[in-house]
């Protein structure tokens, strides 16, 4: 009744191609992004800001990444945790080399490190793809992960082998170190969660997203019409691990605030960001961020919501739990629906347009 | 020179128990097309249910051999209703899906056991009931004149348990290939993995196929996990070490059975080599430690580039 898009007319071919064609979901939208800048951190408590909403924008953030190159192109990647590891290391070493300059670009510029990273381990994809290309991938994880440890000079020689984050400031405000309040971390997130996924929108809408698709779909074919192979592939690497970079210099400098990478940037946090792509949808941005949502948040539910509503069960219970329901979710989700959920959404708004009359 | 035929010796092992879990993944692959993740949990999950199950008999005063060779009968079954359960469950109402799906399920399905074994089990590393299962234990020192350094005589340390396995091991490839080529089910796992429609065509259940191969995959998996947690302890880093079989795979080829065994070795043996000359070469013999975490990988990525359907695999043919 309320969703749909009688009156609205497109008079120009821009519009009739926008992202957003409905002015329903460009108002839904303004309302999710004013709800997010300025709702969340006035009203929301720092417990539920700094466990809820900051890891579910680190993770959406990796998520692009790995969409990028999974779900748009068709790569397998098991190394996102590996290359969001060189973003953290690859900020971590540029900030103590140039404390002046603002750790905002230092995030951001840690993505092409890691994007470099992640082209250099493409490169196999130019031979084989699938299971021998996952293969291929889990040797840069290996190899990245036995550098974090081995490679003294990555955290500047420290005693622990963690990175330590240092106090850094944004217009006189502590952004991050242990200053930081959860509320500045989350704001200055959630602006480059919002850039880059405005980036991310426009590649994979444009030229470069449509060659992307259409390699994914079937290389050879692909090849057959023109699309050069070597460059696609190519740069689905670079920009899925730049994202992936800076998601986790994210990860250390606006969430964690330092730590040891061998505990962070781990195999299981490859499997996690790929179990996200899988439940939010294979290609598709909003699924990046629904699935983000789900299943960063399923452990906090599990350990912090269920004792809230009375069902107590151990620390380690929920843990065994997660693991089973995040396993047979993904089961039944790839039955029921292998485009995610996503597609559940395209599926309800398809409904809400005809409700109350399904005909 | 002594030292150098023990490190061989120990890639030996090791590749042939890489060559067991490979072996497990090409079994369903080539009856299914299906990339089993899931079989270095399965590896885990079948060891902890012989484990658990024997420690259940020995507080009901039920031990030794006897109790022992129950808790395998025990293992076994559980291990072919986890077969039963996923043709039931989740293979069934995956037909005709693409590859790709039916390999994210199987990551599902890790994550399932991994939570499900944990909570069952507990996390904690449990010890492998060897002797009891009348498996050998110590070892036995070999003198080889004028093999150590300066001319002396050289030493060479071998553990029994590594010679049972590798003879087990031996013995089991040799039933399997037995089994494939001359038993009535083996021509029919090969029929359905030429075409599942043809071999639907000629009368095979294919359900009933799956259901066996998951099994055969399940019987390798027990055997698999009384080796390794014969040689460490039961617990679930196994199941990230099964990642190793990858790259086994990758380097014999996904097809081949012969191709699981070849590339055991050369994995097993090439990443004790490279912690021996390689890491010393990258960054000093203390700071390079754990080389051995991504030689195996590194190996395989060289044969992709070089020879992607690897040594024995069938030649990857595509088509528009």
């Amino acid at each position: 009744m309320f969703y749909r898009e009688n009156g609205q007319f497109n008079t120009t071919y821009a519009e009739d191609m926008a992202v957003f064609p409905i002015r329903q979901d460009r108002i839904g939208l303004a309302l999710i992004l004013g709800v997010a800048a300025i709702g969340v951190p006035l009203f929301g408590n720092s417990f539920f800001i700094s466990s809820v909403m900051i890891p579910f924008l680190v993770y959406s953030l990796a998520t692009i990444g790995l969409n990028i190159l999974t779900g748009y192109t068709g790569l397998i990647s098991l190394g996102t945790g590996a290359f969001m590891g060189v973003g953290a290391f690859a900020c971590f070493k540029l900030t103590t080399a140039f404390p002046n300059v603002n750790i905002i670009f230092w995030i951001l510029a840690s993505g092409f490190f890691s994007a470099a990273i992640g082209m250099l381990f493409g490169l196999p994809s130019l031979r084989v793809k699938g299971f021998y290309l996952a293969v291929t991938t889990l040797a840069a994880q290996f190899f990245l992960q036995w550098c974090f440890i081995r490679i003294p000079w990555l955290y500047n020689d420290s005693a622990s082998g963690a990175i330590e984050v240092a106090r850094r400031t944004l217009f006189g405000f502590p952004i991050t170190g242990a200053q930081a309040s959860a509320q500045t971390r989350y704001l200055v997130l959630l602006g480059i969660v919002v850039f880059m996924t405005w980036i991310a929108s426009n590649i994979v809408h444009g030229r470069i997203g449509r060659s992307w698709m259409a390699v994914r779909d079937m290389d050879i074919a692909a090849e057959l019409m023109g699309i050069r192979l070597l460059p696609t592939k190519l740069t689905a690497f670079a920009v899925s691990s730049f994202y992936a970079g800076v998601a986790g210099a994210c990860m250390m400098f606006l969430w964690y605030g330092g730590g040891e990478a061998n505990d962070v940037f781990n195999i299981n946090q490859s499997f996690n960001i790929l179990f996200m792509v899988i439940l939010g949808g294979l290609g598709s941005l909003v699924g990046s961020f629904m699935g983000a949502a789900f299943i960063s948040s399923l452990p906090t539910i599990f350990k912090f919501g269920l004792p809230a509503i009375g069902i107590n069960i151990g620390g380690a219970t929920a843990e065994h739990l997660t693991f089973m329901v995040v396993g047979a979710l993904i089961v039944i989700f790839l039955i029921a629906e292998p485009h995610g959920l996503a597609r559940l959404w395209q599926i309800t708004k398809e409904k809400l347009r005809l409700w109350p009359f399904p005909h | 020179m002594d030292f150098l035929i023990q490190v061989v010796w120990e890639g030996l092992v090791a590749g042939v128990l890489y060559a067991l879990i490979a072996l497990g993944f090409v079994l369903i692959f080539k009856a299914s097309g299906v990339f089993n993740f899931a079989q270095g949990i399965m590896v885990v999950f079948a060891a902890l249910t012989l484990v658990g199950s024997y420690e259940k008999m020995a507080a009901a005063g039920f031990t030794g051999f006897p109790a022992a060779m129950a808790s395998i009968v025990v293992s076994l079954a559980v291990m072919f209703a986890l077969a039963w359960l996923v043709e039931r469950l989740v293979l069934r109402h995956l037909v005709n899906q693409p590859d790709i799906i039916l390999f994210m399920a199987t990551f599902g399905l890790t994550y399932f056991l991994i939570g499900f074994g944990e909570a069952v089990f507990g996390g904690d590393p449990k010890i492998m009931i060897t002797q009891q299962l009348g498996l050998p234990t110590g070892s036995t020192e070999f003198r080889l004149p004028g093999f150590g350094p300066n001319g002396k005589d050289g030493l060479v340390l071998i553990q029994h348990i590594d010679v049972a396995a590798t003879v087990i091991a031996s013995l089991m490839i040799a039933a399997l290939a037995l089994f494939f080529q001359y038993t009535r089910i083996g021509r029919a796992l090969r029929a359905v993995a030429d075409s599942h429609k043809a071999a639907l065509s000629v009368g095979i259940t294919l359900n009933q196929i799956w259901v066996v191969v998951w099994f055969t995959a399940g019987i390798v998996a027990l055997v698999t996990g009384i080796m390794w947690g014969a040689r460490s302890d039961v617990s679930f880093g196994l199941s990230n070490i099964a990642l190793k079989a990858l790259p086994v795979l990758i380097v014999g080829g996904f097809t081949s059975v012969p191709g699981a065994i070849a590339g055991g070795l050369i994995i097993g043996i090439g990443e004790k080599l490279g912690e021996l000359y390689l890491a010393p070469l990258l960054l000093g013999s203390t700071m390079g430690r754990g080389v051995e975490s991504w030689v195996a990988f590194i190996i395989a990525l060289a044969f992709v580039m070089a020879r992607p359907q690897g040594l024995f695999g069938d030649k990857i043919i595509e088509r528009i």
